[in-house]
């Protein structure tokens, strides 16, 4: 059973639906002893930073899922999630976020050239920086569906694809059992589909 | 690079698709869920789909149908019409929808984006407006084209923007249903004040109709249309395939 953790913030809908196509037993759950029982964990995300962390931390979710990884169990953030796994954010402030892969989160405004839209929103190619798991259906070059205003950085080893915008950006980092892809797999069609599977594959 | 989209759009009355549309292997022509799955498999970007049922009943049909395409389909889904409040964002976000098109919603409301955009983030906030020239002026229609607000367009564009709106479908009355390429002047104008997302609508009637849209205005997100895809004049797999050979970034 795959447990989506919820904390409150954004729509589920998609990443529920995209699951059960691919023939997984996915549940919408806070509930501790849900997530303990669970063989695998996704942190989903949209919205701000702050809000979400703070949630987080409030819930007692945060010392949970840090716990769970730690054990070993798979975990994959997705967007707003994947930039949860990261040491540090600089969205509308300063704030810390699960420590549980090396990274910084910042924002495009400054960072990318002037004349690129921001969101980064729309369909971009994946290129692969390192082997993973993720990748195990799909090919360098697929294209995922992205809807972001800020980027990780500084991933160092963690950093397994990137897409073009302006400059390099963070697309998708794994460490050992933690996965995170800034993109939406749910809404990325097949390849996306085919991204959830290998997750849900790993063992 | 991200690559231009092509979006179909699709015109839902009491849960069932007006203008019937014909393609081999689809049973039923008017099911919003079989042809939001054949666009899902055969290359479309996104969707979009506009409400254009009239009673609150039949708006309750089309929220059960909405679901059930949102759950069959795995790319981004905007849906349109009816939508005048936050409520009304909340009915079609919580049947899965990823992304709201306000038109008249905004006109009547303009507040409306502001509260949505604070609510559910700028980027699930669509404004689509409907443009037609009048004594040299761009204008904005509201009413699906019948009435003419008498507002400037470029102006009203940018201020929807400032208020949040996270991307603009720019539909041209004035080349709408003619089939002879996009309103160029028009999207060139509103490209040049706002720099969210742009969408194109209303004029394709060929594949390079689409070509000469993203040549002519390399900024330009994507390009919409309904009745040459439903009818099959312009299969979206040949019109990429045509775009990528013309070095215009897509996804195939």
């Amino acid at each position: 059973m795959i447990a989506i953790i919820d904390y409150g913030v954004g729509n589920l809908f998609s990443l529920v639906s995209s699951l059960k196509a691919i023939g997984e037993n996915a549940v919408v759950t806070s509930d501790e002893e849900v997530i303990k029982s669970a063989d695998k964990l996704i942190l989903p995300g949209v919205g701000a930073f702050g809000d979400a962390i703070e949630k987080l931390n409030s819930s007692g979710l945060r010392e949970l899922i840090i716990k769970q990884a730690k054990e070993g169990k798979a975990l994959m953030g997705i967007c707003l999630g994947m930039q949860m796994l990261f040491e540090k954010s600089y969205e509308y402030g300063e704030y810390e976020g699960l420590g549980l892969i090396k990274g910084q989160v910042v924002d495009m405004q400054g960072n990318l050239p002037e004349n690129l839209k921001i969101p980064h929103i729309g369909w971009n190619a994946l290129s692969f920086k390192k082997k993973s798991p993720l990748f195990e259906y799909i090919n360098d070059g697929d294209c995922v569906y992205f809807v972001h205003s800020f980027y990780a950085e500084n991933c160092d080893d963690a950093l397994v694809a990137t897409c073009e915008y302006g400059k390099e950006l963070t697309a998708a980092v794994q460490k050992d059992n933690i996965y995170g892809c800034q993109f939406h797999p749910e809404k990325s069609g097949k390849v996306g589909l085919n991204i959830l599977k290998a997750f849900c594959e790993r063992s | 690079m991200i690559t231009k989209r092509i979006i179909p759009c699709l015109d839902v009355k009491n849960g069932r698709v007006v203008k019937g549309v014909n393609f081999e292997n689809l049973n039923d022509v008017s099911s919003p869920v079989e042809l939001g799955k054949y666009y899902s498999d055969c290359g479309a970007d996104e969707l979009v789909f506009y409400d254009i049922t009239a009673s609150s009943d039949g708006r309750k049909l089309f929220t059960d149908i909405l679901k059930e395409v949102a759950s069959n389909i795995f790319i981004p889904l905007t849906v349109g019409g009816g939508i005048n409040t936050i409520e009304d964002f909340d009915r079609v976000l919580k049947c899965g929808a990823d992304k709201v098109s306000v038109n008249s919603g905004a006109i009547k409301n303009p507040d409306l984006i502001t509260q949505a955009a604070k609510k559910y983030g700028d980027q699930c906030v669509v404004l689509s407006v409907d443009v037609k020239r009048v004594d040299g002026e761009f204008r904005v229609f509201a009413k699906g084209g019948r009435e003419d607000t008498g507002m400037e367009a470029i102006g009203w564009i940018k201020a929807c923007v400032e208020k949040g709106a996270g991307e603009v479908v720019v539909n041209s009355i004035d080349t709408d249903g003619v089939k002879k390429g996009f309103d160029i002047e028009l999207l060139k104008a509103v490209q040049k004040v706002v720099k969210v997302p742009v969408i194109a609508s209303g004029g394709a009637g060929s594949i390079d109709d689409f070509i000469t849209l993203f040549k002519e205005i390399p900024e330009i997100d994507a390009g919409l249309a309904a009745s040459i895809f439903h009818f099959g004049e312009v299969s979206i797999a040949e019109l990429k395939k045509q775009m990528a050979k013309n070095n215009i970034t897509v996804r195939i």
